[in-house]
């Protein structure tokens, strides 16, 4: 324990570093995978997708990094090399996510939609979007939380974060500094976790639990449960990875 | 691009593949460690979730450890008992284990979650005892589920095997490890295609045996869906991996 309070600072500075290493893969996989996700959702041919990035995902990370800057040219050690591994790993869990909620979306909610003259881009992104929210929730919780533990990986190439408390730990065999390590990514993972709820939560009120029952309407109620259906199934997918 | 002709020259080389550090030599290592490490996680997992999905108590528990266990930095897992129990075999070995149990669990409870109630009350209703209904109805139908979870746990290993390297124990990702400290970029390069094209033909080769287990009664059951559900069904259970070996 010594070592950790007299190394707090090298610990919170690798802690911020990890950090700013791990956010904006997951924005920038939440992003792309937005019109990927669609386009796989849209059309039969392109369903092709789906397989593909699932394929891709079983890429191991380490040899993903290293093969990285000899297709874009970046350093090896550098964290953009990382930030782009982990944002394609992040598109490839995203992109089923994303095809998964916009296809649970109701034919009738998008016809009715289209009746009352929304054009394709407005029924987009005010039905069809926001009725795919919880679904693509699901899939970015654990794309947060996969990505904040695979950027670790990159300590093994060098590049600063939590994963070098690994390697100098096991290099000078101290380990605590490993056991903090582990210990904070997974209570960065947690806590990132935590605030995709509560954002969650404050974008989308109507999918708080308890909302359902205040519905009155036989049809909104029908659909909140067809939300929760969705949502009860996409965790039990997701419960199998590891 | 000449990066990958070292790399290439490397793999061609007939002297990469003879010795102790020999392609056939690293890749069976790797496979080796990958087998066992998902035996031996399966003989505790496959039970368990079988326990969990038949009786349907513990489940919050399986959930806790499968979701859980995503947010565990294998690296971290395998530098620490490393140096609790020294450089070998048995330190990655057992992170292989600690590793791969919950994606076999998850597949396990899953698959037998995913049985409709009513098949199990029917086979109730007929007659079957309690273990006939699982023999007969929850493992058979569950399968697919299981070997998704195997899948996944399969990769999960293969993946973390190439770290192994950094505790003194071989394998494909000795090659990353040995290039990395001698600056040699080419070689490193010729290891992690080594591990890509390895991790890739599991995936394709476990995706087959998924579509296999599917009992002939249930792909029988589906002509009357609608050609649209069928199509959105199979890439479901095609790529399991979505989620990290999803389903």
């Amino acid at each position: 324990m010594n070592w950790i309070w007299s190394n707090a600072d090298y610990i919170w500075d690798k802690t911020l570093v990890h950090l700013a290493l791990s956010v904006p893969p997951v924005v920038l996989a939440f992003v792309i995978s937005l019109p990927i996700g669609w386009l796989a959702n849209r059309y039969r041919v392109s369903r092709g997708i789906l397989t593909v990035a699932g394929l891709f995902y079983a890429i191991p990370s380490l040899p993903l990094f290293v093969v990285l800057p000899a297709i874009v040219g970046t350093s090896l050690r550098s964290p953009v090399n990382i930030v782009i591994g982990l944002t394609l790993y992040g598109v490839a869990l995203m992109v089923r996510s994303v095809a998964d909620a916009l296809g649970a979306v109701e034919v009738d909610v998008r016809q009715s939609a289209t009746a009352v003259g929304y054009s394709s881009w407005q029924r987009f992104w005010r039905v069809e979007f926001p009725l795919a929210g919880p679904v693509m929730l699901a899939g970015l919780r654990v794309v947060v939380v996969s990505t904040v533990s695979l950027a670790t990986v990159g300590g093994v190439l060098g590049v600063n974060g939590l994963g070098l408390l690994f390697i100098d730990g096991f290099q000078r065999d101290i380990p605590e500094e490993i056991l903090a390590g582990i210990v904070i990514t997974i209570v960065m993972a947690l806590v990132l976790d935590a605030l995709l709820v509560l954002l969650g939560r404050a974008l989308m009120p109507w999918n708080r639990p308890g909302g359902a029952s205040r519905a009155s309407s036989r049809r909104s109620s029908t659909r909140s449960d067809a939300t929760g259906a969705s949502s009860a199934l996409t965790p039990r997918r997701e419960a199998v990875g590891s | 691009m000449n990066f990958f002709a070292e790399a290439f020259a490397f793999i061609g080389d007939g002297s990469s593949w003879a010795g102790p550090n020999g392609i056939p030599t690293r890749l069976g290592e790797h496979l080796w460690y990958s087998v066992v490490a998902v035996a031996l996680a399966s003989v505790v997992a496959v039970p368990v979730g079988f326990a969990i999905g038949h009786t349907g108590k513990g489940r919050a528990i399986a959930v806790a450890v499968s979701g859980g266990a995503r947010a565990l930095p294998t690296f971290g897992v395998i530098t620490l008992i490393a140096g609790l129990v020294g450089i070998g075999l048995t330190a990655p070995m057992t992170a292989f284990v600690i590793l791969a149990i919950p994606s076999v669990l998850a597949g396990a409870y899953a698959g037998f979650e995913a049985v409709d109630r009513s098949t199990v009350d029917a086979a109730r209703a007929v007659g079957m005892t309690e273990w006939q209904i699982v023999t007969r109805v929850e493992v058979p139908l569950g399968l697919p589920l299981l070997i998704g979870g195997i899948r996944s746990a399969v990769l999960q290993v293969v993946a973390t095997a190439t770290l192994a390297t950094i505790v003194g124990s071989g394998g494909l990702g000795s090659y990353i490890i040995i290039g990395l400290r001698a600056n040699d970029y080419g070689r490193m390069l010729a290891g992690s295609i080594l591990v890509i094209v390895l991790a890739v033909a599991l995936e394709a080769v476990f995706s087959v045996v998924q579509r296999l287990v599917v009992p002939a009664g249930v792909t029988a059951g589906r002509p009357t869906d609608s050609r649209a559900r069928v199509s959105r069904r199979a890439p479901g259970t095609a790529t399991p991996l979505q989620e990290e070996g999803t389903q």
